[in-house]
């Protein structure tokens, strides 16, 4: 044990001063593999910070809620029939209402995109949800100031509006937003509620943040017609547990409310965040696989640089180590001192990509969420070292079995 | 007592398809102490005697003991080992670490012996000392002269305290005044009681020693002791 210490530290020094005496060769050659851990290392950061916003955000929607509605999220294949669906409408949401059992809540949803204003501040562009009292329950809202909006204010079609995070920092900046008057479109509403920071970007519009909240009448009343659009219903079940009862029941319903006869398809899609989920897994474990794929095909080009560059230092060495050879290295002594070296130059490249990768991602981390994984530090020095011993075990091995007659007499 | 002990020796190299018998039939003995030139022209198995008595190759044919240890029955790693410990090699290049300075070419040894760094600084420098490079032990190869190199190379070679000094050719690469100083040191290191093995092509350099081995094709063509060993006497200072 002692010996290999020994033989370690003294190997560890020999590569130390054999990298020192060809600086520029050695810098450069780590280049490839900074390169190679920087770009790995930021892309499982990305992979992770994406992946920690969407978690995030998705829980925003309630992984028990149902989204009944005439448009399925993904696959419209068949768009131009799905087109022609009839519309949900507050009939049928009335009904619905009445016979399902099994929901805690129920709520029936409309989006319109509009611009509110207030004094000189605007925002244009975002989701206007109208629902009743009873959406809040089909979400996990939390307030910052006020409430939402109540049964009364709801049935009558009250100027109320209820604001997300961004929006009321938008348009009131010094978080005075409550009880003053907005205007949307054409029309005033008071602020009645602002809600404290709930999804996150990778929702985008969608994100509640982003949206405003009035009763659906009110949208009926002055921005859409009661008849000509569509709604969304959406049903909590009482837990995660109660989804695929909750599911089932609220088909068999909606199938008896739009009258389908046993041979009929649907015509409405019940969404849930699983399939969002789903969607998102898929999508994203191409990107992770493609990413991963791409990122490590230049840590292995940065590899091969190694290699190369090993082959040519035991090359030029030659006559070196038939010297050493000569007097009383062993073949593992060889051995170990040319893997040594290429997993100190690698492993040098993969610190100084770790620190250019945190840096980075601390700046990326201004436009897009990323977040460094200690996994992805560790597996990075793991990965520097395997491709220094990977990359130099056949350059050493070449240079172990030398005879050393032959090692001496090369010139 | 005798150091080097080889019966009958025969080494044959295959190139292609034919055989070369780099050497027939070879015996010798070596004893401590001794100071031995082997000589012959080019072809000779000059060389490879040499790399047989280095440890650096085994015979096809034949016994080689080096105090009393059988080589060529050794393994990769013995012959390492003996090579370490029992060898000093001098080379006609020099064969030093370039970008090392000169103590460190003469630790590199001890390094591999796994001597640890303190004794190994102490021990390379009392080497350096003994050769007169007390002011150079920092300079680096190409800050030294021919001489110097040499110098180095052969406190490398002592530094283990072998069994036997092998020097190929060492003056092969120096001036004649430089080639004589680095026969002055050889001359003092047998003095002390060394053994020493000198591979040369030179009359005048192989009548330094005390006893002179002629090699042709392959065998001893004569084995004799020097009457009138030629003893080198410092005229200079040495550098």
């Amino acid at each position: 044990m002692n010996t290999f210490f020994f033989e370690i530290k003294e190997g560890m020094l020999i590569a130390l001063r054999a990298i020192r005496s060809n600086k520029i060769r050695a810098i450069l050659t780590m280049l490839g593999i900074v390169i190679g851990i920087t770009s790995v290392v930021l892309m499982t950061t990305a992979i992770k910070g994406i992946d920690n916003a969407f978690q995030k955000g998705i829980s925003a929607l309630g992984s028990d809620v149902l989204y009944i509605s005439k448009w399925p999220w993904f696959g419209n294949r068949d768009w131009w029939k799905i087109r022609n669906r009839r519309n949900i409408t507050m009939a049928d949401f009335e009904r619905f209402k009445e016979l399902a059992k099994l929901p805690i809540a129920v709520a029936p949803v409309v989006n319109s995109i509009r611009s509110a204003k207030y004094k000189d501040r605007s925002v244009d562009n975002v989701i206007m949800t109208g629902s009743d009292a009873d959406y809040v329950n089909t979400t996990n809202f939390t307030f910052d100031m006020g409430r939402f909006f109540s049964e009364t204010e709801s049935k009558s079609s009250r100027n109320v509006v209820v604001l997300g995070s961004n929006i009321a920092k938008n348009l009131f900046p010094r978080r005075d937003g409550l009880n003053k008057t907005i205007k949307i479109g054409n029309e005033n509403f008071k602020v009645i509620g602002i809600l404290t920071e709930q999804g996150s970007i990778i929702l985008g519009a969608f994100n509640p943040d982003n949206q405003l909240y009035v009763p659906i009448g009110t949208v009926f009343k002055y921005f859409m017609s009661r008849w000509s659009s569509s709604i969304t219903l959406n049903v909590r079940a009482a837990s995660p547990a109660m989804v695929p009862a909750t599911k089932d029941e609220a088909e068999g319903i909606m199938r008896k409310i739009r009258g389908l006869s046993y041979n009929e398809e649907d015509d409405f899609a019940i969404n849930q965040q699983e399939a969002l989920q789903q969607s998102y897994d898929s999508v994203v474990g191409v990107i992770q696989i493609a990413g991963l794929f791409i990122t490590g095909l230049s840590l292995f080009v940065g590899a091969i640089g190694i290699m190369n560059i090993m082959f040519v230092s035991v090359r030029e060495r030659t006559k070196e180590i038939g010297l050493r050879k000569a007097i009383g290295a062993k073949r593992r002594t060889i051995l170990g001192q040319f893997l040594l070296e290429s997993s100190v130059i690698c492993l040098m490249g993969g610190l100084v990509g770790l620190i250019l990768a945190v840096i980075l991602s601390m700046i990326v981390n201004q436009f897009l969420p990323t977040s460094v994984q200690y996994s992805a530090v560790i597996l990075a020095i793991m990965i520097s070292l395997m491709t220094g011993i990977i990359a130099g075990f056949a350059p050493a091995y070449t240079a172990a079995k030398m005879d050393p007659v032959e090692a001496l007499r090369y010139e | 007592m005798n150091i080097i002990n080889i019966e009958h020796i025969a080494k044959i190299y295959e190139v292609g398809s034919e055989q070369v018998h780099a050497l027939r039939d070879v015996s010798l003995r070596i004893n401590k102490n001794e100071y031995v030139a082997i000589m012959g022209p080019s072809g000779s198995g000059k060389s490879t005697l040499m790399n047989m008595l280095g440890c650096l190759d085994t015979p096809t044919s034949g016994k080689y003991e080096f105090t009393n240890a059988n080589v060529s029955e050794m393994t990769d790693n013995e012959l390492a080992k003996i090579r370490n410990k029992e060898i000093g090699f001098v080379f006609q290049t020099f064969n030093l670490l370039a970008r090392s300075d000169a103590l460190h070419n003469v630790e590199l040894p001890l390094i591999y012996a796994g001597v640890p760094s303190a004794e190994r600084r102490e021990r390379a420098e009392a080497a350096l000392i003994d050769v007169g490079l007390k002011d150079r032990m920092h300079h680096k190869p190409n800050e030294l002269s021919g001489g110097q190199r040499q110098r180095v190379a052969i406190a490398r070679a002592l530094v283990t305290k072998p069994s036997i000094i092998l020097a190929d050719e060492p003056t092969g690469n120096l001036d004649s005044k430089t080639g004589e100083e680095i026969m002055i040191l050889f001359n003092e290191i047998y003095e002390k009681g060394n053994t020493i093995i000198l591979v040369t092509h030179e009359e005048y350099i192989a009548e330094h020693a005390a006893r002179i081995i002629r090699l042709k094709d392959g065998l001893i063509e004569s084995d004799e002791t020097v009457k009138n060993r030629f003893i080198p006497k410092p005229k200079t200072v040495v550098v």
